[in-house]
């Protein structure tokens, strides 16, 4: 039953038509199509059945094909498994002592032995095909390389050839079907196991310490894409959640350019940065062209440009960076940053600081 | 029979309290002990359950305060390792214990006392595991009970990131349950090998005890890796090694692959007991005989074979490389041949039968329905693409919990109520079993069936809370309203064990008008099981004494 009502709700225009039959079965089975349907898709994280990049959708059409054969087992043998049922069951009338023995067939055995073989067979060239298709993919020349590293519960994203790091936020180019432009992103941990995963771009992929994982998406709509880590990492794995804005070239380029830039030096904040400064703030983080050079946490040097903090847990406005700076384990409890027990005044003043780093 | 009982024990003498408990605490009897085993999996079923109670809860809306994160993680990782290794291994082995040796016609376990000792180690190693909510917490006041996840990768294992001692209880239980299971293993061998019946070759054997052998082969062939594991994680945390610990340059798929070397043919390990209960219970209420006795051995020993080579199946995610990941997802879906065959077979003894639908054979039916379903996902996880996008996913512990609940647990439920009777001498309230068959399969569909869509729109297992905007909300919302059914249902099927034991319907020795060596014998056996020992001449040694006309030996 499962299975069908998923190939009902991937094919919503299948659903939608039967709207169009008089009796009012099929009006309610599309209702209930529809219902289905607007639960898998009409979602801002998006599932695996829209993608939106080429991993996902080689996936999503394998998947058709698995969850179709799925649902031809599934209503053969469940549809033999109920007239057995039902053509068999005891009855009040029956008479004879026992019914007749039957130890076995060899004919029959064999039969459903070679059938699901075959399947088998099938099956496997197909999924072989899109594994070798995605892994052995050549890279072109022109792709844009970021390498992601998971840190308990958030992710750095560096451009080693264009000199920006990031964090939670990751910004790419789309990618034309005429010009592809593929993001390759190369997988590293700094701490526990994590999983890179966003759905309507491609498959999950491993982070894992002390080994390099290499994956590839290209969107190729403009539009943010959500996911978050998939392998269980610790206390705050929930949220740590994945932010994809897959941008135009020029707006990505703009972007980039932006990123480039010195942080900002504003004189107006000068104590808010001198607090920055003075505190544990610049061991674990970054701020170009401060004396903050810390690695554990993200890199802050553009942190007014981002939308969200805390790995997407919260929006990024003046309110939740105060509140997460006074105490970081309010939105995300178990965070590793610690509460640095600033004063209000000096509370006010690096959030200020920090809201004028665009 | 039941005179010689009588002789045996002094009737002068007035019994306390006390001698009952030292009855239990000291026998070597393999029926006591698979019943000890059987009341231990109970219990930690029940604890267990109420973890997974808590979780639906904290689930029900976004962003819920009702546990806390670290105490999320830890009910998973309680709930993950009490079920896997405290409810569904005794539970099967008690089976196992109870039947292996009724049904192959002998008067006991071929190491009765290795036995006790058995149930005796696994039995500590679940206390010890639930000691660490008092003791995990050591001197560093981090952590109480574990929270690594029932498959603990590393470097999460490592003393940086798991500080205290709550891992280490995890570690030595585990360690300590895999001696029993491996003593209980060896037991189980050594005596479908050596202590059946006079006329019962291994050609005549009950596909039960068939089944038990396989598992028992697994267990060997599985724990000891994991063991190995342990003791290599122990040094890690505490002498100093570096096997797991990535900071000093260890391997943490090194641990992937010790452990699900030993995960997935644990699964089979759980399943194969259920298909064994099945392959005894569906012939009987079917009134047939097991259509093709001899594919369904050579599945079973099939099963097991293939099951040691799919264990990167897990793994489809790491990052293998295309050369593994197809040879992995090749040989995990060449296990559903066997698998095919085990069900085809079922609906063929079906076919042309006599079908009584009674409590254990709608359990057995819901079994075969449920397993069908696991087995299609499972086909689906197989696909390793497919599969980047299932894997751990909500979709994933759907896929198992189908397995575990859907297949085994029913299954194990239908046991239940076929051998209560020759457990106890009474009848199961049928009544209540229709009420408990009803409501534990509406729970079931609503909890598990809904749990699979989740995981296609994106939603990771093991988070303690979920974003209000991914539109989780709902669905979660049903896959917890299910859980209340299920809790009610098994409250159900508690009550009515407490109350049939005292006022149940008295079942005499063969209440199903069944063909096993079991039913020859009084309900409950007498500790010897047989005065004299039985000669079969067939696999169904009942079947042929009350049908001396046509007796099975004719046909085999």
């Amino acid at each position: 039953m499962l299975v069908s009502l998923q190939l009902l709700a991937v094919s919503p225009d299948i659903a939608r038509t039967a709207h169009a039959f008089p009796s009012r079965a099929a009006h309610w089975v599309s209702h209930v199509g529809l219902r289905f349907s607007s639960l898998i898709f009409d979602q801002p994280a998006g599932s695996i059945f829209a993608p939106q990049a080429t991993p996902a959708r080689s996936i999503f059409s394998l998947s058709l094909l698995v969850l179709g054969i799925c649902t031809v087992i599934f209503l053969i043998v469940a549809g033999l498994l109920l007239f057995t049922l039902i053509r068999y069951r005891h009855r009040r009338g029956y008479t004879q002592r026992e019914p007749a023995q039957i130890y076995g067939s060899t004919q029959i055995e064999l039969s459903w032995t070679v059938i699901p073989i075959l399947i088998v067979v099938v099956l496997f060239l197909a999924t072989a095909r899109v594994i070798f298709v995605t892994q052995t993919a050549a890279k072109p020349s022109n792709a844009l390389d970021v390498v992601v590293i998971g840190h308990q519960y958030w992710w750095e994203y560096r451009y080693p050839k264009l000199g920006v790091v990031t964090a939670n936020e990751l910004h790419i180019p789309i990618s034309d079907t005429k010009q592809p432009r593929p993001t390759y992103l190369t997988m590293l941990s700094a701490d526990t196991d994590h999983s890179f995963w966003v759905p309507r771009l491609a498959g999950k992929m491993d982070l894992i310490p002390n080994k390099v994982n290499t994956m590839w998406i290209d969107p190729e709509k403009p539009g943010l894409y959500l996911g978050q880590c998939a392998q269980y990492c610790g206390v705050q794995h929930a949220k740590m959640l994945i932010r994809v804005y897959a941008q135009s070239p020029a707006d990505f380029e703009a972007w980039i350019k932006q990123q480039q830039l010195t942080a900002a030096q504003d004189v107006n904040v000068a104590h808010g940065r001198a607090v920055f400064e003075g505190n544990a703030c610049a061991n674990c983080h970054t701020i170009s062209g401060t004396t903050a050079h810390g690695a554990f946490g993200p890199n802050l040097s553009h942190l007014a440009s981002r939308d969200t903090i805390a790995s997407g847990a919260v929006p990024n406005n003046a309110q939740n960076l105060r509140a997460f700076i006074d105490d970081p384990a309010h939105f995300k409890p178990g965070v590793l940053m610690p509460a640095m027990h600033l004063t209000d005044h000096d509370l006010d003043a690096v959030t200020q600081y920090l809201l004028t780093l665009h | 029979m039941a005179t010689q009982t009588q002789v045996i024990v002094n009737p002068a003498r007035q019994r306390g309290w006390l001698d009952h408990v030292q009855d239990w605490v000291t026998t070597v009897d393999h029926k006591k002990i698979g019943l000890m085993y059987i009341g231990y999996a109970l219990i930690f079923l029940v604890i267990a359950g109420f973890e997974a109670i808590l979780m639906r809860i904290q689930l029900l809306v976004p962003n819920n305060h009702f546990v806390s994160p670290q105490d999320f993680n830890r009910l998973f990782t309680m709930h993950g390792t009490t079920m896997v290794f405290f409810v569904g291994m005794p539970i099967l082995f008690g089976f196992g214990n109870y039947l292996v040796p009724l049904m192959i016609g002998a008067r006991d376990m071929a190491f009765p006392r290795l036995n006790a000792f058995s149930f005796w180690v696994s039995a500590f190693g679940g206390l010890l595991l639930y000691f660490s909510y008092f003791a995990g917490s050591g001197l560093y006041g981090a952590g109480t009970a574990p929270d690594v996840g029932w498959f603990a990768y590393a470097p999460l294992t490592a003393r940086v990131f798991s500080p205290g001692h709550s891992t280490d209880y995890w570690t030595l239980s585990i360690f300590i349950s895999g001696i029993g299971s491996i003593g209980t293993a060896l037991n189980i061998v050594a005596t479908t090998l050596c202590m059946r019946c006079p006329g019962m070759k291994l050609s005549r054997m009950p596909l039960l005890v068939w089944l038990y052998l396989v598992t028992s082969g697994l267990v060997f062939v599985t724990i000891s890796p994991l063991t190995a594991a342990q003791i290599m994680l122990c040094i890690d945390r505490y002498l100093g090694g570096h096997f797991f610990d990535t900071q000093a340059g260890g391997s943490a798929v090194l641990w992937m692959h010790f452990f699900w070397i030993f995960g997935h043919p644990e699964v089979y390990v759980l399943v194969l007991p259920a298909f064994a209960f099945a392959n005894e219970i569906i012939p009987v209420f079917s009134r047939k005989a097991i259509f093709g006795y001899p594919a369904m051995v050579a599945a079973s020993v099939g099963i097991g074979f293939v099951s040691l080579s799919v264990w990167a199946h897990h793994m489809f995610t790491v990052g293998m490389g295309p050369g593994p990941n197809a040879f992995f997802t090749f040989s995990t879906m060449v296990i559903s041949v066997p698998t095919g065959i085990k069900i085809f077979n079922w609906l063929a003894t079906l076919w042309g039968g006599n079908i009584h639908l009674t409590t254990p054979m709608k359990f057995a039916i819901g079994f075969l329905f449920q397993f069908l379903i696991a087995g299609l996902t499972g086909i689906m996880l197989s696909v390793s693409p497919f599969d980047w996008q299932l894997g751990n996913s909500y979709f994933v512990v759907a896929h198992f919990h189908y397995v575990l609940v859907g297949a085994i647990l029913f299954m194990i439920f239908a046991a239940f109520y076929y051998w209560y009777p020759k457990m106890t001498g009474r009848m199961l309230s049928d009544k209540l079993g229709s009420w408990h068959f009803w409501l534990f399969l509406i729970g079931f569909h609503l909890t598990f069936d809904f749990m699979h869509i989740p995981g296609l729109e994106g939603m990771p297992r093991r988070i303690y809370t979920y974003e209000a905007d991914r539109g989780w909300t709902l669905l979660n919302q049903i896959v917890s309203s299910g859980a209340v059914f299920q809790a009610i249902a098994t409250l159900i099927f508690v009550w009515n064990m407490v109350v049939s034991y005292f006022k149940g319907e008295k079942a005499g020795p063969d209440p199903w008008d069944a063909w096993t060596l079991e039913w020859s014998t009084s309900s409950p056996p007498p500790s010897y099981n047989f005065a004299t020992l039985p000669v079969v001449e067939s696999r169904r040694p009942l079947w042929d004494r009350k049908h001396p006309e046509e007796p099975d030996a004719q046909y085999e």
